[in-house]
C-alpha cells in the first residue's frame, strides 16, 4: 500500500460518515483552537504587561513619604503633604552609590485652560531627571531645566492627551495655558506613553517645575515650600534595585530619625519586584490557559478514539477482506492510525484558523491585545499530531490483531 | 501448458515432515475443533489429502461436514488444531501471522459464495489490492489488473462499484482479485451459491479456462452435483471426515469450450 493509497482509503471512510467525522474532529478543532486563542490572549497579557513596565521607568524605585505630621503642610495640597524634602533627594543623590539619579516630584489635579477649551488633568511638578528616571522622550519642543526649577519658572510640559483635549489640531509650543489660576507657557509635548498597569492614562498630565507648583500653583509656605510626595529613583542596574533600596531606606531613618518599621518613616518600594510579580502573574495565567485548552485536547482525543473503536468494528468485514488477501498487521494498523491522524490533523488546522480568528475577534471586542506567533501554530499542529497517534493507536492496534477468519465472518 | 516441475518439497521440514511430493498441497491429519463453552465441536476429525498442481478438485458433502472448515485451513485463514499442512513446499504451521499473511498474498487466491469485494471501491482497485499489498508499483499494478479484469471478460466494468455490478460480474471481480498475484492455488467456497444456472456456468467456463490455460489449481466447494462435474476429482466429506474421493471421468464441458482433448492432469498418488 502506497502512502497516497492509504489516504485514499482514509478519505472514502470519511466521505461515507461527513458529520460523523466532522463531530469526531469537533474535539481537536475546539481543544486546537482554544489553545491558539488562549496563548494568544496569554501572550497578549505578558506583551501588554512588558510594555507597561518598560513605561513606568528602568530601575525604578519610589520613595513615599510617611505619614507627616508637619504643621501646615497638608493645607491646600491634601495627600501630596509628607515628610520627604528636596534635601532628601539631594542626600540619596550623593550619598547612595547604587542610585543613579534622583527626582523629587510633587502631584496634583487642576484645570486647565485655553482659548475657551477646558480640561481637568494631573500636575506633576518635578526636575529634569525625572525624564531619564521614567525614560520618556519629549516629542516636540523641550523640556524644563533645572534654571527652571529653581526659579519657579511659569512653564510647563504637556502629555498627549492634553494636548489631544485642549489644543485639538492646534500646535500647543510657545503657547500660554492657564493652570488654575496661573499662566504658563507650553514649552513641549511628551511622547505618548499609554496606560499604566491600574489602566490610567499616563498622557493626561502637564509636567512642571518643582518650586512652580509648590509656590505658584498652590503657594505653600514655610517647611511645606521644600515638602515633596515622593521621590522618584533610577538605581543603576537592574541588579542593584534591591542595594539601592535597602541603602536609602537606612540613609532616610538617620534623616528622619526614625527606626525601622516606624509607620511614619518614609518607604522604599521596588517597582521591579512589583514588575516581575506582574510577569509572573502573567506566566501563571498563560498556563493555566493553556493547560485548559490541552485538557479539552484530551478530550477531543477521547472522542477520536472512541470514535475510531466504532470505525474498526464496523469495519471488521473489510479488515477480513484485506487480511484474506494478504494484508498484514501493520498493513492495517498503518492504515487505522493513519486514519487517526488526518482526522486530528484536520481538526488541528481548521482549529488554527477558528483559533486566529477568535483571538482577532477577542482583541477586536475585549481591546485586549493577543499575539499570535508561529510557536502557538506549531505546538497546535504537534498537539494534534500527537493526540491523533496516541488515541489513534489503541483503536488501530485492535484492528491489526483481528483474526482473518473472524474478521471476515463477523455480521 | 501445465508445468510440471518435480519439487522436492517437505523433505527438510522437521520431524513433522511429509513425504516428498510433487503435489501443491500436502494435509495430513488435520482436525479443527470449535470449544463453544461447555461442549467442543469437531469441525474436522483427521483429513489427510494431497492436491497436485493443475488439479481441479470439487469438495462435496452435506452441510456442516467441515467443508468450509477445511477450506479456511488450506486458505491459511485459521489454524488446524492438529496436523500438518505443506503449500507449495512450505510447511505452514511454522509460519507466524505475518508469513501466512504473505501466503494468502502470493500463493492463494480466495473467491467467497458472498464476493466479499470492498463496497464503494471499483472493480479495479479491487482487483487491485492483493498487487497493493505485495507492495507492486502502481503502474504494473494497474497493467496487471486490467489484464485480470479482462481474461475475466469485465474490462469494461472496470469503473464500476460493486453495487452496480450483477452478481455474476461481482463474482468474476472475485476471481480476477484471486488471479491477479499469479497465485498457483485458487479456492472458492461454493461460488456459485448466489448465481442463478446461467451465470453459475459462465463463472465455472472461466475457472475451467483458468484450470486449463494456466495450470491453476482449483478447489471448489459446491453442493451441486452439475457444478461438481466441472471437476477432474471429487471429495466428499461427512462429519469431519473424508468419505470418499475420486476421479471424475466424464468432466462436464463449459459452454463453447473444445471437449476435453488433451487436458493433462497431474494425478496423485492413491488416495486412502
Ligand atoms: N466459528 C465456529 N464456531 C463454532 N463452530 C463452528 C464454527 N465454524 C464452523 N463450526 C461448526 O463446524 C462444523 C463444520 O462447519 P463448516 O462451516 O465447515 O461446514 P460446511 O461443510 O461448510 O457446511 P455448509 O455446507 O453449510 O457450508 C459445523 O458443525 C459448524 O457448526
Ligand atoms: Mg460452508
Amino acid at each position: 500500500m502506497t502512502f497516497f493509497g492509504l489516504v485514499r482509503i482514509a478519505v472514502r471512510a470519511f466521505s461515507r460518515h461527513r458529520l460523523r467525522a466532522l463531530l469526531t474532529a469537533l474535539g481537536i478543532i475546539i481543544g486546537v483552537g482554544a489553545f491558539v486563542t488562549m496563548v494568544a490572549i496569554g501572550r497578549g497579557a505578558s506583551e501588554k504587561v512588558n510594555s507597561q513596565i518598560a513605561s513606568m521607568g528602568t530601575n525604578m524605585l519610589v520613595v513615599f513619604g510617611g505619614s507627616s505630621n508637619m504643621g501646615g503642610a497638608r493645607g491646600g495640597m491634601g495627600s501630596s503633604a509628607s515628610s520627604l524634602t528636596d534635601s532628601d533627594a539631594d542626600a540619596i543623590r550623593t550619598t547612595c552609590d547604587t542610585v543613579k539619579y534622583a527626582a523629587p516630584m510633587i502631584n496634583s489635579q487642576a484645570q486647565i485652560v485655553w482659548n475657551g477649551s477646558n480640561w481637568a488633568s494631573s500636575i506633576t511638578g518635578t526636575t529634569p531627571e525625572y525624564l531619564a528616571i521614567r525614560s520618556w522622550n519629549v516629542q516636540r519642543g523641550a523640556f524644563f531645566g533645572q534654571r527652571d526649577v529653581e526659579a519657579g519658572n511659569k512653564v510647563c510640559v504637556l502629555g498627549q492627551t492634553v494636548v489631544d483635549q485642549v489644543f485639538g489640531g492646534d500646535d500647543p509650543i510657545g503657547q500660554f495655558i492657564r493652570v488654575r489660576t496661573l499662566s504658563c507657557q507650553v514649552l513641549g509635548v511628551m511622547a505618548r506613553k499609554g496606560q499604566n498597569q491600574m489602566g490610567q492614562d499616563q498622557d493626561d498630565v502637564v509636567l512642571m517645575p518643582l518650586n512652580t507648583v509648590r509656590r505658584k500653583l498652590f503657594n505653600m509656605g514655610g517647611a511645606a515650600a521644600s515638602s515633596v510626595s515622593r521621590i522618584l529613583l533610577s538605581a543603576n542596574s537592574a541588579s542593584d534595585t534591591k542595594r539601592a533600596s535597602a541603602q536609602v531606606e537606612a540613609l532616610l531613618r538617620q534623616r528622619h530619625h526614625t527606626v525601622e518599621g516606624d509607620p511614619e518613616a518614609p518607604s522604599v518600594r521596588d517597582l521591579t519586584e512589583f514588575a516581575e510579580m506582574a510577569q509572573e502573574t502573567t506566566r501563571t495565567m498563560t498556563l493555566l490557559l493553556a493547560g485548559i485548552a490541552a485538557v479539552s485536547l484530551v478530550v477531543g482525543g477521547i472522542g477520536i478514539m472512541n470514535i475510531m473503536l466504532v470505525s474498526v468494528t464496523e469495519r471488521t468485514r473489510e479488515i477480513g477482506i484485506r487480511m484474506a488477501v494478504g494484508a498484514k498487521g501493520k498493513h492495517v494498523l498503518v492504515q487505522f492510525l493513519l486514519e487517526a491522524i488526518l482526522l486530528t490533523l484536520a481538526g488541528g488546522l481548521v482549529g488554527m484558523g477558528l483559533g486566529t480568528g477568535a483571538a482577532k475577534l477577542f482583541s477586536d471586542i475585549m481591546e485586549w491585545p493577543t499575539e499570535l506567533g508561529w510557536q502557538s501554530y506549531s505546538i497546535g499542529f504537534s498537539f494534534s499530531m500527537v493526540v491523533g497517534v496516541v488515541f489513534g493507536f489503541y483503536p488501530a492496534w485492535r484492528a491489526s490483531r483481528l483474526d482473518p477468519i473472524e474478521a471476515l465472518r463477523y455480521e | 501448458m501445465v508445468a510440471r516441475e518435480r519439487r522436492e518439497a517437505g523433505a527438510a521440514s522437521g520431524p513433522t515432515a511429509v513425504a516428498s511430493s510433487d503435489a501443491l498441497i500436502v494435509v495430513r491429519n488435520f482436525t479443527k475443533d470449535y470449544v463453544m463453552g461447555d461442549f467442543t465441536v469437531n469441525a474436522l476429525r483427521g483429513v489427510s489429502l494431497e492436491i497436485g498442481r493443475a488439479e481441479f478438485v470439487a469438495v462435496m458433502g452435506p452441510s456442516g461436514s467441515g467443508k468450509s472448515t477445511f477450506m479456511h485451513l488450506i486458505g491459511c485463514l485459521d489454524r488446524p488444531t492438529t496436523g500438518d499442512y505443506l503449500i507449495d513446499g512450505v510447511n505452514v504451521a511454522s509460519l507466524d501471522a505475518d508469513e501466512r499473511a504473505e501466503i494468502r498474498n502470493n500463493k492463494i487466491g480466495f473467491v467467497f459464495q458472498g464476493f466479499n469485494l470492498l463496497a464503494r471501491t471499483s472493480a479495479l482497485e479491487n482487483v487491485e489490492l492483493p498487487l497493493a499489498y505485495a507492495g507492486v508499483p502502481t503502474r504494473e499494478r494497474r497493467e496487471r489488473s486490467e489484464a485480470a479484469l479482462e481474461a475475466v471478460g469485465l474490462s469494461d466494468r472496470a469503473g464500476h462499484l460493486p453495487n452496480q455490478l450483477s452478481g455474476g460480474q461481482q463474482q468474476r471481480v472475485a476471481i480476477a482479485r484471486a488471479l491477479v498475484s499469479g497465485a498457483p492455488l485458487l479456492l472458492a467456497d461454493e461460488p456459485t451459491g448466489n448465481l442463478d444456472s446461467k451465470t453459475s456456468d459462465e463463472v465455472m467456463g472461466i475457472l475451467v479456462r483458468m484450470n486449463e490455460e494456466r495450470g491453476i489449481t482449483i478447489v471448489l466447494v459446491t453442493h451441486e452435483m452439475d457444478i461438481a462435474e466441472y471437476a477432474s476429482r471429487v471429495v466428499v466429506f461427512r462429519d469431519g471426515k473424508i468419505e470418499t474421493d475420486r476421479l471424475n471421468q466424464n468432466r462436464r464441458r463449459p459452454a463453447g469450450m473444445p471437449p476435453v482433448a488433451a487436458v493433462p492432469v497431474v494425478q496423485t498418488k492413491a488416495r486412502a
